[in-house]
């Protein structure tokens, strides 16, 4: 069986950034492992500006973006394989995996990054009436098709759920000469950016409807029309507020799940809440040496964040290779809980003695909360407190914690972060 | 006095801005919550530009199109005169990040570039 | 002279169970289907149940070829290759007062003729199956109860009689059936067809054709079921056929696992006035919902990956209506079939063949191929047998569907076998690619590659479910 130091699972920016990472810490066999034909993930297929602010001060378009860390991996050159489905891992870190070419082959990992990324809900999930005919689409198909390989889906087009590609994808089938009549979003407040409602909706005149649903879908074949109703607070329909729109493509936008099929099926302890593996302050699984990064872990905004995120995983990756049970912690484990308006944390503990200098907590709230604060209490003692003008539940918020400071605190049991109001 | 209202994208509050116009020139910008609301209400109102991403047909390549985009941003107004010049728009693979695919687009003085790399197709 | 000497009207379980067994004789049969495809309609969304028999009337047909499919069901499922297992069943009942009930059901099965009846107390049943309400005061369980593929079925028989020398022509609808001195003529959208005899297994539609040729009118209804599918990790919940005890609209809600791992909560019954209502609404979902959690507890709502609805082909009589009506010999009913139809399918074909039988003498063809195989799943083979299969066909180690881990040589084979998947549903049903809980948000793009590449068509005129159905309209800025 072959060996390698780190088997890094999916080539998108997750995985190229952990790779390249892992490679400059000094470790040689790193391979990397993507199902698709090319390398950099849902980047390529997003062709959209605005990627990259943070890292490279300029806005770049997703394949530009991937393109970057492309080039590192070949510079560095890290052994990748493309077309490759990873079908199994063991908990002893045996990867099987599946191409045309090799067959389905065995090698063994010292270390594991899983970074297979997310994927969108399906309409199964909200159990939205109606027939099933052609010409409904997740989003991030319809992408895929516009963007990839030049097909228009449809000409008359209804989005249900304001996330960021259900967004992108208004504008972007409005300038491919489709006609989006209506974004519908359930929530009474956006899941996308804000920039991106006044870019992708406003600048062309479409009308985004919050508190309302799709509540019935026409057409037998082909889609002819949904309905719309709003919704009370509880989410339900309310009647007589349904309207029908005429169409022959509702895009689906409605959320997206991080792809753990594989880590399941390893044995990864799973956070219920981002649905992606609870980790500690090195983005290692309760798995020995298995890390995770990017979207996998939880769903981002941003890919900024994710390739910073990755960036640690791989560079944790190489440090559990190189040092072995010299990076063991030998102190507690300490919870993070995230309670009152905090949805999740990530990572969700810490071991005081391995944490690097400055440890960034991520985190999404529950709702929109103006003017308050975000808390975090060491044991019973609130020590950082931090005014907000606001928060929402579709931008991911960070809270930087310091070794410096917890160090204060040696018999620290619990950290707890919350929002309170003013 | 001309008002426009705008919704500010600086931050997730998205402030409502109200602008007050005269003759072309911005008088009061009001509905801000700090200074970044004020510089984008003013340029937004005066001068909106937009960068326009798209995709061009690739004859030869390993993908059928490729990701394009206008090399800085264009007046917003230019934005479907500039989609249909890349109407029917063909480029030999391979094409680069960065190969220009149209010179001055919409005559905006803006190119449009090539945002990913496809390379020639195995024989 | 006859174009055919049979003529089936639909390729839903019954019509193509009549071809299949039909094939085996010296005669030429043709199934006439409107849709693109076989299991089109009332075959393709049901519970997917090789039902006991202990529901039906005593004497009734029904009961007779309940009981006799479900034993023709195992040795078809392994002739023709498609998945059954017998998983066994159990209807709950929920108090004391209706044990009475459960009883009179054990009684029609015993008289019935179904095997292996037993009625369990409460401890049995929850020893059983933990997850089943504790409310639950007893149950008759009846271990011949069990899981089939409907499409695979129904695809199945058609591949096979198809091998065997039927014809088969789709998207044609019969307009008009005219009896003769001698057969019958029939008028479709491809033009005229001549029969000796004519099979009607046309569903909810059974009634229009029956009409058009006999003064006994008989009347069917469109009964809808609506359906929620869960998540292959929730397939485990049951592990049994869960029902409760039947109320006057039929065998009420279950809740089963399928035989290709998820749980299936459903159906409603609704009568209908549409034949082709196959819309969910969600009164009917949020009844599939609450009703299921009266039978089944902790039941993982969340993970329900998609819901459906199919209609079933109620007569009023509540009977299965199978032979030659008085005044219009020479034409079979198969009508009236909703459950446990799919279960009867395999003695239906049979009795089909008898009534055939005694109006004219039928040869057995010695060239008769009895055996089909499936199309083949790496994911039942070793891993020595897979890593040889792939030396052998490299398409077998590109996975198209990363929910159902479903290779592209399996597509392949979906398309190019006889009656092949000429679309997205074509190939999903044989092949389960778009199945999984992504529900083809991954593999569509790629499915339509392959499908245009195979039958060398336009993208253009790739389908969801046949024409009128297309899935790309255009290219960029088309009409810019």
């Amino acid at each position: 069986m072959k060996e390698y130091d780190i088997v890094i699972i999916g080539g998108g920016p997750a995985g190229l950034a952990a790779a390249v990472s892992a490679k400059k810490n000094g470790i040689e066999r790193v391979l990397l492992l993507e199902r698709d034909k090319e390398l950099g993930g849902i980047l390529n297929q997003c062709i959209h500006n605005g990627f990259g602010l943070h890292t490279f001060k300029e806005e770049l378009t997703g394949p530009e973006y991937a393109e970057k860390f492309i080039q590192q991996v070949y510079e560095e050159n890290i052994e990748y394989k493309l077309n490759t489905m990873v079908m199994n891992i063991s908990p002893k870190k045996v990867v099987t995996a599946m191409n045309h070419e090799e067959g389905l082959f065995e090698m063994q990992a010292k270390a594991v990054v899983l970074a297979m990324g997310c994927r969108e809900r399906a309409r199964g999930a909200l159990n939205i009436p109606g027939y099933r005919p052609a010409g409904i689409f997740s989003a991030g198909t319809a992408q895929r098709l516009v963007n990839m390989e030049g097909y228009l889906p449809g000409r008359e087009v209804v989005i249900l759920g304001s996330g960021d590609i259900g967004l992108i994808m208004a504008r972007r089938m409005t300038f491919e000469g489709a006609k989006v009549k209506v974004v519908a979003e359930r929530m009474p407040y956006s899941g996308g950016l804000k920039r991106n409602i006044v870019q992708c909706l406003d600048d062309y005149g479409i009308p985004l409807k919050l508190s309302h649903t799709v509540v019935d879908i026409k057409g037998k074949k082909r889609l002819e029309g949904v309905v719309l109703a709003e919704v009370d607070e509880k989410g339900n329909p309310i009647p007589l507020t349904e309207e029908f729109y005429s169409c022959d493509t509702l895009l689906l936008s409605v959320g997206l799940i991080p792809e753990n099929e594989i880590s399941n099926a390893m044995g990864v302890e799973m956070n219920p809440v981002t649905m992606g593996p609870e980790v500690n302050e090195i983005l290692e699984t309760n798995i020995e040496g298995v890390f995770a990064c990017g979207n996998v872990l939880h769903v981002h905004d941003l890919v900024d964040f994710v390739s910073q995120e990755a960036a640690t995983a791989g560079k944790n990756a190489a440090l559990y290779v190189k040092m072995g049970n010299a990076r063991k912690s030998t102190g507690e484990k300490i919870p993070l809980n995230a309670k009152e308006g905090i949805r999740y944390t990530v990572p969700g503990s810490i071991h005081v003695d391995r944490m690097d200098e400055n440890l960034m907590v991520r985190f999404r709230v529950d709702g929109i909360y103006k003017n308050c604060y975000i808390s975090a209490y060491f044991n019973n003692e609130r020590v950082i407190h931090k005014k907000r003008s606001i928060l929402a539940p579709g931008e991911m918020e960070e809270l930087k914690l310091t070794k410096e400071q917890l160090l204060h605190y040696p018999n620290l049991k619990t950290i707890t972060v919350k929002v309170e109001e003013v | 006095m001309e008002e426009r209202n705008l919704i500010c994208i600086c931050c997730p509050i998205g402030c409502s801005l109200t602008v007050l116009m005269k003759e072309n020139t911005v008088e009061k910008v009001t509905g801000n919550t700090c200074k970044r609301g004020d510089v984008y209400a003013r340029n937004e109102v005066t001068n909106p530009m937009r960068i326009v991403t798209s995709t061009v047909k690739v004859i030869g390549g390993r993908g059928d199109v490729v990701s394009v985009k206008t090399k800085e941003d264009i007046p917003k107004g230019k934005i479907f005169e500039c989609v249909r010049a890349l109407k029917g728009v063909e480029v030999n693979a391979p094409v680069h990040i960065g190969d220009i695919i149209i010179t001055n687009v919409a005559n905006t003085g803006v190119d449009i570039v090539a945002t990913k790399n496809v390379e020639c197709k195995e024989a | 002279m006859f174009d055919y000497d049979v003529i089936i009207i639909g390729g839903g379980v019954s019509g193509c169970a009549c071809a299949r067994e039909l094939s085996r004789y010296k005669i030429k049969v043709c199934v006439l289907e409107k849709e693109e495809d076989v299991c089109s309609g009332t075959s393709k969304a049901n519970s997917g149940i090789v039902h006991g028999g202990y529901d039906a009337k005593p004497g009734s047909l029904i009961s007779k070829l309940n009981v006799r499919g479900n034993e023709m069901m195992e040795q078809l499922s392994k002739d023709l290759d498609f998945p059954f297992k017998r998983n066994g069943s159990l209807v709950l009942c929920l108090n004391e007062r209706d044990m009475p009930n459960l009883k009179v059901l054990y009684d029609r099965g015993i008289a019935n003729g179904v095997k292996d009846l037993q009625i369990l107390n409460k401890e049995e049943v929850l020893f059983m199956e933990p997850n089943i309400s504790h409310n639950v005061y007893g149950a008759l369980y009846s271990p011949s109860v069990g899981i089939v593929c409907p499409f695979q079925l129904n695809i199945a028989l058609a591949e096979n009689a198809y091998v065997n020398g039927v014809s088969f022509k789709f998207h044609t609808e019969v307009f008009q059936i005219k009896k003769r001195d001698e057969g019958f003529e029939l008028q479709t959208n491809t033009g005229g067809y001549t029969a000796k005899y004519v099979v009607n297994a046309a569903g909810v539609y059974a009634d229009k054709f029956h009409n058009m040729v006999s003064e006994n009118k008989i009347h069917i209804t469109a009964r809808k079921g609506e359906y929620c599918l869960l998540d292959k990790s929730a397939g485990n919940h049951v592990s049994k056929t869960i029902f409760a005890l039947p109320g006057k609209y039929g065998k009420g809600v279950l809740v089963s696992p399928t035989v290709h791992g998820n749980l299936i909560l459903g159906p409603t019954a609704i009568d209908i006035d549409e034949k082709e209502g196959t819309n969910t609404t969600k009164e009917g979902l949020d009844q599939v919902l609450s009703k299921a959690n009266m039978i089944v507890k902790n039941l993982p709502i969340n993970q329900v990956i998609t819901s459906f609805a199919g209609l079933r082909a109620h007569e009023d009589g509540h009977e299965f209506i199978i032979g030659e009506p008085e005044d219009a010999k020479g034409f079979i009913d198969c009508a009236g079939i909703e459950s446990p139809g799919l279960t009867s399918c395999p003695a239906i074909g049979e009795m089909v063949v008898s009534i055939i039988k005694e109006n004219m003498g039928l040869e057995k063809k010695r060239d008769f191929i009895a055996k089909r195989k499936g199309i083949l799943s790496p994911n039942t083979l070793s891993k020595e047998e897979r890593i040889a299969l792939i030396k052998e066909n490299p398409a077998y180690g590109d996975i198209i569907c990363r929910c159902e881990m479903v290779t592209e040589g399996e597509v392949i084979d979906a398309i190019r076998r006889p009656l092949g998947a000429k679309s997205l549903d074509g190939i999903k049903r044989r092949t389960r690619v778009g199945y999984g809980r992504c529900q083809a948000g991954f593999c569509s793009p790629r499915t339509m590659e392959i499908l245009a590449r195979e039958r060398n068509i336009s993208i253009f005129d790739i389908t969801k479910s046949g024409k009128d159905s297309k899935l790309v309209v255009g290219t960029n800025k088309d009409t810019l």
